[in-house]
């Protein structure tokens, strides 16, 4: 399993801390959020933001990044820390 | 990470001159201490604000801050850096973040401290909500603090 998680705004958004998907149904980063986006009409429009960030195992990566069994990606509005 | 690296993510505030203490403790060497501290505003685009919430991504926020100070390292001759930033319920003038750099000489130790404040804004995975008049707001980005960080690549 990959473990999904979000943060801020995003979470609220989507009234989701965290989930689950199979490690066999996806390959990339890419792949997970096409995914998200198509459980239904909400998720579709929050994930069309374009300015979303995304982390893998703490890493900030781009949507080509691989994935796999055990990793923990995040999906997060740009920080406003400091 | 050695023993010249603290990081700090909590709820409760700090004191300022023990951190500082912390720096120059058994530390001849540096001439240099710059420290920074971040507060809580009362106004922010026009809005009172009458505080904030501020949410971090835990282990990644730890990571990345280590990353920052790598490279700070790597770039100038500095000694000791510190680093805290809270997280929680924050009120109007309270601190939320310090950044503590020594270094033998004050140039190293001022150009470190702005280069990891620079870039904590723009890669630390910390999110402010504003309590404001008109409710409860997250934070937008800011474009400027992009650009600001970016300046250090050129």
């Amino acid at each position: 399993m990959i473990k999904i998680v979000f943060f801020a705004a995003l979470r609220e958004q989507l009234n989701c801390a965290e989930l689950s998907i199979p490690a066999n149904e996806v390959s990339s980063i890419a792949d997970i959020k096409t995914k998200l986006a198509d459980k239904n009409e909400h998720w579709q429009q929050v994930f069309s933001n374009g300015a979303l960030l995304c982390a893998l195992n703490h890493d900030m990566v781009q949507a080509d990044a691989e994935v796999k069994s055990g990793d923990e990606v995040a999906f997060f509005p740009p920080v406003t820390g400091g | 990470m050695n023993n010249n690296v603290k990081i700090s993510i909590q709820t409760q505030d700090y004191n300022l001159a023990h951190e500082v203490a912390l720096l120059e403790q058994n530390n001849d060497i540096d001439g240099a201490v710059v420290t920074f501290t971040g507060r809580v505003r009362n106004k922010n685009e026009g809005l009172h604000v009458s505080g904030l919430f501020l949410e971090h991504y835990a282990g990644m926020t730890e990571k990345s801050l280590e990353k920052i100070i790598f490279q700070a390292q790597e770039r100038w001759q500095i000694g000791r850096v510190s680093v805290i930033h809270r997280i929680g319920q924050l009120a109007i003038g309270e601190q939320i973040v310090f950044v503590g750099v020594t270094s033998m000489h004050r140039q190293d130790a001022f150009a470190a401290a702005e280069f990891i404040m620079d870039f904590l804004k723009v890669q630390a995975p910390f999110w402010k909500k504003e309590l404001t008049e008109k409710g409860e707001k997250w934070l937008d980005a800011k474009q400027t603090d992009n650009q600001q960080a970016q300046q250090w690549n050129n």
